[in-house]
């Protein structure tokens, strides 16, 4: 992927690059920068006191004790020392005035979770909150986690496994709600159920245990966007080559709204395939080569065994149909939207979601009919366009 | 700790001491060696840890299971019969002394 070189602008001068945030994005943008073949300046700030870290294991297999924290350490220090790549952590930039003159910004300062107006709720998505949970996780008998979506569920999963006693207080009718099927949130709640985890749906109670943990959604950090003038909607605004309002300065990751030609829509993900992707995208921007932004998106949850594998923006679905028996665990469910394909959640079918990408990033036609018909081959249709 | 040689499609050779039970994938990031991604962290998601096994080591790995086999067919450089996940792969004492090639493309 080592393009020509760029990032100077003669043998004496060269461009610099500034990245706000440390985290996965951040650090990508750095390492997709000099892969890409560019040799100006490039330095991190991040927030944190750890070297750039990805947060997939923080409620998996952290918790379980199975990964620690060097598992979790992108990269060593060694390989920005090598790749020439400054990092200033525990360093919070409130104001883009902050930050030393350069050609470039990249904004990549993720979200926050949003909090409940109480005390005593723990929240995980830093090194340092996980370390905090899984201590007090040994000492609890009892947890109580408030937030059936991808995080609660993930820490409900590991608090059971750990042989906690474990009750999850979601506020809407159904787990994962806004982001899944019913047919999907009904096999998660019978999966947990079976496990021993009870599972109280449309809960607003304020629940009391050994150890509250919440997830219930994150807020973009945006203010320093705010504060410069940039255009702000659902997080930081930018177009679809990742620009914000001011052509020097991009956005990627979670802090990002974007237009997304797989929604149809403005939209921010949280994921690490967007943060990878948009990384890269805005690396090779900056090398002179821009490109629109159109990486399929795709997610995943692991919960106990249960692998779940999403691809595809479902928003505003219309139809979805079952491919496979639920009764097996191995299915998927195709979304459809005025009768286009828009996305796919597969469990336990990691072949099937790996076509499923190919299928969204084709916009391949795919009728329902074909899709519930397990002898219909789905690569075909990848071909066919 | 077993050792583990990593080759790079240009032929440059590193090879570092592996913790037991860490991956192929993770003995290479946390060493610092070029060629291995693993964007996904270990999850079987990405297949950016695409390597091909040297022979003397194959009969060593455990066989590859399901999930495995289908995201090596998404990898970015071609399959061929010895490649694999490294983050599949733990490290243990027989895997001692080890060499993978790591592909032009991740």
């Amino acid at each position: 992927m080592t393009g020509a070189r760029c990032g100077r602008r003669s043998l004496s001068n060269a461009v610099s690059v500034v990245i706000v945030g440390g985290g996965h994005g951040g650090f990508q943008a750095a390492a997709s920068l000099r892969a890409e073949g560019y040799d100006g300046s490039i330095t991190i700030y991040g927030e944190e006191p750890h070297l750039p870290y990805q947060r997939p294991p923080l409620s998996k297999g952290m918790l379980l004790g199975k990964q620690e924290e060097r598992h979790a350490i992108l990269r060593p220090a060694e390989f920005y020392a090598t790749q020439r790549i400054e990092v200033v952590r525990g360093r919070r930039i409130a104001s883009l005035a902050e930050l030393p003159p350069s050609d470039w910004v990249i904004l990549a300062t993720g979200a926050r979770n949003r909090a409940l107006p109480r005390d005593g709720v723990f929240y995980l998505r830093t090194l340092g909150e996980t370390a905090e949970i899984k201590q007090r996780l040994a000492d609890a008998r009892d947890v109580a986690i408030i937030g059936g979506g991808f995080i609660g569920l993930e820490v409900a999963a590991a608090a059971r496994a750990l042989g906690k006693d474990v009750t999850v207080y979601e506020a809407g009718p159904r787990l994962m709600g806004r982001v899944v099927a019913p047919v999907v949130s009904d096999y998660f709640l019978a999966q947990h159920e079976a496990r021993g985890v009870r599972v109280v749906l449309n809960s607003t109670a304020a629940p009391e245990a050994d150890l509250i943990v919440a997830g219930i959604g994150v807020v973009p950090n945006d203010e320093l966007a705010r504060e410069a003038g940039l255009a702000v909607g659902n997080g930081i605004a930018v177009d679809e080559f990742l620009r914000t309002s001011d052509p020097r300065i991009f956005a990627i990751g979670d802090c990002a709204e974007y237009p997304n030609p797989y929604a149809g829509a403005r939209v921010r993900l949280e994921s690490v395939q967007n943060a990878v992707d948009q990384a890269a995208c805005v690396a090779r921007a900056i090398c002179g080569r821009p490109a629109a932004y159109d990486a399929v998106p795709w997610f995943w949850s692991d919960q106990f065994d249960i692998h779940l594998q999403m691809t595809g923006i479902a928003t505003g679905f219309d139809r979805t149909v079952t491919r496979g028996d639920v009764a097996s665990n191995k299915f998927s469910v195709f979304y459809y939207r005025g009768g286009e394909l828009r996305a796919v959640d597969s469990i336990n079918r990691a072949a099937e979601h790996m076509t499923a990408r190919k299928l969204i990033a084709a916009r391949a036609r795919v009728t329902p009919e074909q899709a519930a018909d397990e002898s219909f081959d789905l690569k075909s249709a990848i071909l066919a366009g | 700790m077993p050792n583990i040689t990593y080759i790079s499609h240009t032929g440059a050779s590193r090879t570092v001491d592996v913790l037991q039970g860490d991956s192929i994938m993770e003995g290479a990031v946390q060493n610092n060696v070029d060629g291995i991604v693993g964007a996904c962290g270990g999850n079987l998601q990405c297949a950016t840890c695409h390597v091909y096994v040297d022979a003397a080591c194959l009969p060593t790995l455990d066989p590859m299971d399901p999930d495995e086999d289908s995201m090596l067919e998404s990898a970015a450089a071609p399959r061929q019969m010895n490649s694999r996940l490294s983050c599949q792969i733990r490290v243990r004492p027989e895997h001692d002394g080890c060499t993978v090639r790591t592909p032009e493309s991740q």
